[in-house]
């Protein structure tokens, strides 16, 4: 989602590292690039202004002016800027020390997520803290929200507290809280109606609710496409509630991100959650310094490694890595790789998490690539004997001509295919030489064919 | 009705605008337009959603025209009314239905959360008033109690709701209603999708699929197709508008939830990137909550006219 904002960051710092000193002018003229793309990317204005300033008095003066590379001294102060903005290293891990049954209060604007976040963060407690969670829904005002809840707990494997018709709010918080001390449970999500900051009479129930039930954690659920107005609800609730948390949804999105540098800025609270995807676990921990990366180019690759070790399977991936260290990668372990890398997801985000490959990014999505490539690479593989697996260089026309028709595709593209598996291992051969040390120095681009971040890649 | 349409028109675009009118009105009290003056004005723009871009355009004209004037608030206020509402005026046309087709369909698109159920709810009382026969078509089939959402406005509306069971294909749901629709001869089919975000190709894809097989019974359908965009959204709206444009042949926009501190100033952006109708915009939660665009008092509202 800061895929955007990352691009112009790195077009700022390009321009920086080109050059060997650095002026005083030069760093104003970068913070002033700065300053409009953090607007572009919906930064509250006031966020932006303290953020600008904060780096300039970092900037400007011997500490740039004096470094070996200036212009990388000025990405490592925007990036340290940026992580503070979005509430310093590391995640807040949710509070939920306090008595059982543990009141946990989502609340936010319509349509903002609260539903779908609700039963995202009940299925994560019950499967990774083994908690036992009740979900209760609160909203009697947008229709069928009650059994949009109910189904989703349904789905999580998670308890609902049963509908009662004409109940109100804060009699169904006091049911739900009855009903979490009477049968044991050990958290009780309360989801609200959506509501307006501005709406007093919503807001003064919410107020009664909090009241009635006392939450350890009132969670504000947030849209990451928020533009400017993200504060002031933030603001709002803040003010009325005391919201000890936020949760930024839709992160899967391509907004550029602006509501998430603003919200630690304005209300105090850290961000803990992120929400990024339909599927109901979907919900990430919130890291600042991740993010901060991912917006400067520098890429998350934490969080890879973190996704990455969630999918894959291990002995698989370390037997895979050794045959690669050994320049024995064959074409079955090429679709071993394959099949797990499609368990992790979209190409394009697994690249927005590399560093430096924003721009190959967009060019791959401009390119408009069709994803199904994998698959049908799965299929061409799986239409080979054992024999070609291990050695690609016997197939010839006549082979090629039979595993075009076993597998459904054509000739092209197992032309395309072999082609890019040989890349593949001088990629590899590549790697050896840099070895690790290399890899972190000059990024992932240094393994690249000469040339290609440029290029428009060619379609499959 | 007139009388409270208005009222509560002005009074969601007043609230939504308070804050972008104390600006204006911090920013200028009878003053030089200078420099400095000029770069408050286009923070307080950029505060209110229209983007850089726009906002700085907007300064430039006004540059051209006024520097070194001593302005008041109210001169500032109009100039910048005018100017807004120039850019609006062009896209505020209501959404026709063409009689001739029995019935229009309507294929209503946005991202998730932005109000598309709610709309449909609000335009089938709309159509329902007219004395015209419309028909929802329940085509979320992927989130959670979508369906009741849309039949519990159907109940309410009196208009007849086509449901599927649970992650059916919608493609398939909208040809049998638009099969149905036809032979009950209905005035207009309105047709729910599921929220999608729009750099996610395969789900866009789904629409396209839904478009395909709706011109298997109607070259033409849909006749229209409605992009509902929350007011709350910043920049990334131009994105969204952008891809659900050239991907699903968006014909116009409904803009909800502009009753909150929102202030809607990225429909500005919107409408010179694009210049897509802005058909109608949402103002609360009720079934008569869906009002005409109306782009004059609309950027009245925006720099506090009101």
């Amino acid at each position: 989602m800061f895929d955007a904002l990352s691009d112009k960051f790195t077009g700022i710092f390009d321009g920086l590292r080109r050059r060997g000193a650095l002026s005083e002018g030069d760093v104003t003229e970068a913070l002033r690039e700065v300053r409009l793309a953090m607007l572009d990317a919906d930064v509250a204005l006031p966020v932006v202004k303290d953020f600008v300033a904060r780096v300039r008095e970092r900037a400007i003066g011997a500490e740039v002016l004096s470094a070996v590379s200036p212009g990388q001294q000025v990405a490592k102060i925007v990036n340290d800027a940026l992580v503070e903005a979005l509430g310093g290293a590391g995640a807040v891990p949710l509070n939920l020390a306090a008595v059982p049954p543990v009141p946990i209060l989502m609340v936010g604007l319509q349509g903002s997520g609260k539903t779908t976040t609700s039963g995202k963060l009940a299925l994560r407690l019950t499967s990774r803290e083994k908690r036992r969670v009740l979900l209760a829904s609160l909203d009697t005002q947008r229709p069928a929200a009650q059994l949009q809840l109910a189904q989703l707990a349904e789905r999580a494997g998670v308890a609902s507290l049963p509908i009662v018709a004409g109940q109100s709010p804060v009699q169904i918080a006091r049911r739900a809280m009855e009903a979490g001390r009477r049968e044991g449970f050990d958290v009780v999500i309360l989801d609200t109606a959506g509501r307006l900051s501005i709406d007093q009479a919503l807001m003064n129930e919410v107020r009664e609710i909090r009241e009635a039930t006392s939450p350890v954690e009132t969670l504000l659920v947030v849209d990451a496409m928020t533009g400017q107005d993200a504060v002031q609800t933030a603001q709002a609730f803040n003010d009325a509630l005391g919201v000890t948390g936020i949760v930024l949804t839709r992160m899967d999105g391509d907004a550029r991100g602006g509501a998430a540098l603003s919200m630690r800025h304005v209300t105090g609270a850290p961000i803990k959650f992120s929400g990024s995807g339909e599927k109901i676990d979907a919900l990430e921990e919130f890291h600042p310094e991740r993010v901060a990366g991912r917006i400067l180019g520098l890429g998350d690759i934490a969080g890879l490694v973190e996704r990455a070790s969630e999918t894959i399977d291990q002995d698989e991936a370390e037997k895979l890595a050794r045959r690669m260290m050994r320049g024995q990668f064959t074409l079955e372990d090429y679709a071993a790789q394959l099949r797990q890398i499609s368990k992790m997801g979209s190409i394009s985000s697994i690249l927005g998490m590399l560093p430096g490959m924003g721009q190959m990014k967009q060019k791959i999505e401009d390119a408009n690539i069709d994803t199904t490539v994998f698959k049908r690479q799965q299929a061409i593989i799986c239409s080979m004997t054992m024999k070609e697996r291990r050695a690609p260089e016997i197939i010839k026309a006549s082979r090629k001509k039979r595993i075009a028709a076993g597998s459904g595709t054509s000739v092209q593209e197992i032309n395309k295919l072999l082609k890019q598996f040989d890349d593949m291992a001088t990629m590899m051969k590549r790697m050896g030489k840099l070895g690790q040390k290399g890899l972190m120095r000059q990024g992932i681009g240094a393994l690249m064919p000469r040339g290609m971040g440029q290029q428009r890649p060619r379609g499959y | 009705m007139a009388l409270g349409f208005l009222s509560r028109l002005k009074q969601g675009l007043s609230r939504s605008t308070q804050k972008l009118t104390e600006g204006l009105g911090a920013a200028l009290t009878r003053r030089k337009l200078d420099d400095a003056a000029l770069a408050e004005l286009e923070d307080v723009l950029v505060a209110a959603d229209l983007g850089p871009a726009v906002a700085g355009r907007v300064i430039a004209s006004f540059r051209r025209s006024r520097f070194g004037d001593e302005v008041t608030q109210a001169e500032v206020r109009q100039a910048l009314a005018g100017e807004i509402a120039s850019i609006l005026q062009p896209v505020a046309r209501p959404m026709l239905l063409d009689p001739a087709r029995r019935p229009h369909v309507v294929l209503v698109v946005g991202v998730n959360g932005t109000g598309k159920t709610t709309t449909i709810g609000k335009l089938a009382l709309h159509y329902m008033a007219e004395g015209k026969r419309p028909v929802l078509v329940a085509g979320d089939t992927f989130r959670a109690a979508a369906v009741e959402q849309l039949q519990v406005w159907g109940e309410r509306t009196g208009a007849p709701v086509i449901s599927g069971p649970p992650n059916a294909d919608a493609a398939g749901l909208a040809f049998d209603a638009l099969t149905r629709a036809a032979v009950e001869d209905a005035d207009v089919l309105l047709i729910d999708t599921a929220g999608r975000l729009h750099n996610k190709s395969a789900l866009m894809e789904e629409l396209q699929k839904i478009i395909r097989v709706l011109r298997k019974k109607d070259p033409a359908a849909p006749h229209s197709v409605l992009l509902v965009l929350d007011a709350t959204t910043g920049q990334n709206a131009v994105q969204q508008v952008r891809v659900f444009k050239e991907l699903v042949e968006v014909t116009g926009l409904v803009v909800t939830k502009l009753d909150g501190s929102a202030r809607g100033g990225i429909v500005v952006a919107l409408a010179e990137a694009f210049g897509l109708p802005i058909h109608a915009v949402g103002v609360g939660e009720q079934a008569g909550d869906l009002r005409p665009f109306d782009a004059g008092e609309f950027a009245s509202g925006l720099v506090g006219q009101v």
